[in-house]
């Protein structure tokens, strides 16, 4: 059987230790040969700062809370239901949309890497990424749920959702109580980051 | 057999710090120009996304361990260049020489037989939109379906490299679940992290409940669920 055979004189140690000298000296070295564009690498950055983020998935929850026929489809089959929004892309190619009720309390991590719906929510927060929340979350969701502030009922199950392949999954939450008059960009605005990964409850209104 | 980076249900590793609303998308500037060159370098072709996990959970333990996430990016994206023949070691240790040469400040060009298939700013937004679908066409049948009970093997391994890539996290082997979801086939990463092709299979969203991998379970009706490739499972 082959081995995945591993070097122990590594070539990432041939790049300066101080990590912002070794991204440097990365991107100098493919800038020079032609391999990388530093304009594109200045969209890349300005796409995820400016242009997704979890705004788009808070858009797909608003609609979802005030529409019946697309939380019937986003929850049937999401994907192309987000597409059509504009929302598909890189880290985000296959979507499923879970939701939250009084039973059942839905929370997404990667205990593996950090696989997360890049165009639903943007680029995952440093939390997410963490060894604590990786090695934590399914274990003891509830425990990482009270470092979040967030105390679910007793009767209300876990559902922890380890995205171990290219699935990605976005949490609707609850929708909250005295929001009934409110259109979609009102109760997108109640729509937390935190709230479709599923570390927090969506705010109250006036919260 | 375990790799440092499979640390789902490990004890030991304190708080998790959620952070404020307001933090900033990276915390050190290094953090974006890091992503970046990632996503860049992937653009030219010569590995797979598969290839990357590789890459990243390969290092070794202590760098793993020690390494701030995006570290892990650029070690792993300086590694795979080498790996697949676009730069030599040799220009590796040259560019750290170089560090003085400011961000950006590209200096003398060298034609690079790749330099054709470097991701231009015009097309950055496409190719992101884009993404890398990897569902695929199956002509057999799978061999489970919604609601049925299955068993994960045990060890949790990579069947065709010893000590390689593998999406079965150790804290669920040789557990029972029941199917929840058919996903049709997926690329595998088994193969695909190693060169060994797409390899589909059909991928099934397993769920578990807490009590079959935890000794001590918070809450008796609490549930773990992971997407399994057919190769992971067998019937229960």
């Amino acid at each position: 059987m082959p081995h995945d055979h591993h070097d122990h004189d590594d070539p990432h140690a041939l790049l300066p230790p101080d990590p912002a000298l070794r991204v440097r000296a990365l991107e100098t070295l493919l800038a020079r040969k032609g391999l990388i564009d530093p304009a594109a690498l200045d969209e890349i950055i300005d796409i995820y700062q400016n242009r997704i983020g979890p705004r788009n998935g808070a858009q797909v929850v608003a609609r979802a809370w005030a529409d019946p026929a697309f939380r019937e489809a986003l929850l049937q089959d999401a994907t192309p239901v987000v597409a059509d929004l504009g929302f598909f892309g890189r880290q985000g190619e296959h979507v499923v949309a879970v939701e939250n009720t009084e039973e059942v309390h839905n929370m997404v991590v990667c205990t593996l890497c950090s696989c997360y719906p890049w165009p639903l929510l943007g680029i995952p927060p440093a939390w997410y990424k963490s060894d604590a929340y990786r090695a934590r979350a399914v274990r003891e969701p509830r425990k990482v749920l009270a470092d979040f502030g967030v105390a679910l009922l007793e009767q209300t199950a876990v559902r922890v959702w380890d995205s171990s392949a290219e699935v990605r999954y976005l949490v609707i939450p609850r929708r909250p109580e005295g929001t009934g008059g409110m259109g979609v960009d009102e109760l997108a605005k109640l729509v937390t980051r935190d709230s479709m990964i599923g570390t927090g409850l969506a705010l109250e209104p006036g919260q | 057999m375990t790799r440092v980076h499979d640390m789902g249900g490990r004890f030991g590793d304190g708080p998790v710090d959620p952070g404020a609303p307001d933090d900033p998308l990276y915390a050190e500037a290094w953090h974006a120009r890091a992503l970046a060159v990632t996503l860049a370098s992937g653009a030219l072709g010569q590995w797979n996304l598969d290839m990357s996990r590789r890459a990243r959970e390969s290092l070794p333990p202590k760098e793993y361990a020690s390494f701030s996430y995006y570290e892990k990016w650029v070690a792993a994206v300086a590694d795979l260049l080498v790996e697949t023949g676009v730069v030599t070691r040799d220009e590796l240790a040259t560019a750290a020489a170089d560090e003085s040469v400011p961000s950006g400040e590209t200096g003398r060009r060298e034609a690079h037989p790749l330099a054709a298939r470097a991701l231009r700013a015009e097309n950055v937004a496409a190719a992101l939109a884009k993404g890398s679908p990897v569902n695929r066409r199956f002509d057999g049948t799978p061999a489970f379906a919604a609601g049925q009970a299955v068993r994960t093997v045990r060890p949790a391994a990579n069947r065709m490299v010893d000590g390689g890539h593998t999406r079965l996290p150790i804290y669920a082997a040789g557990a029972t679940g029941r199917v929840l979801r058919c996903h049709g086939a997926h690329v595998f990463p088994d193969a695909h992290a190693h060169g060994l092709g797409e390899a589909p299979e059909p991928l099934y969203t397993v769920v578990f409940p807490a009590g079959e991998l935890w000794a001590h379970p918070e809450n008796p009706r609490d549930e773990v669920t992971l997407d399994l490739w057919q190769s992971y499972l067998e019937p229960a």
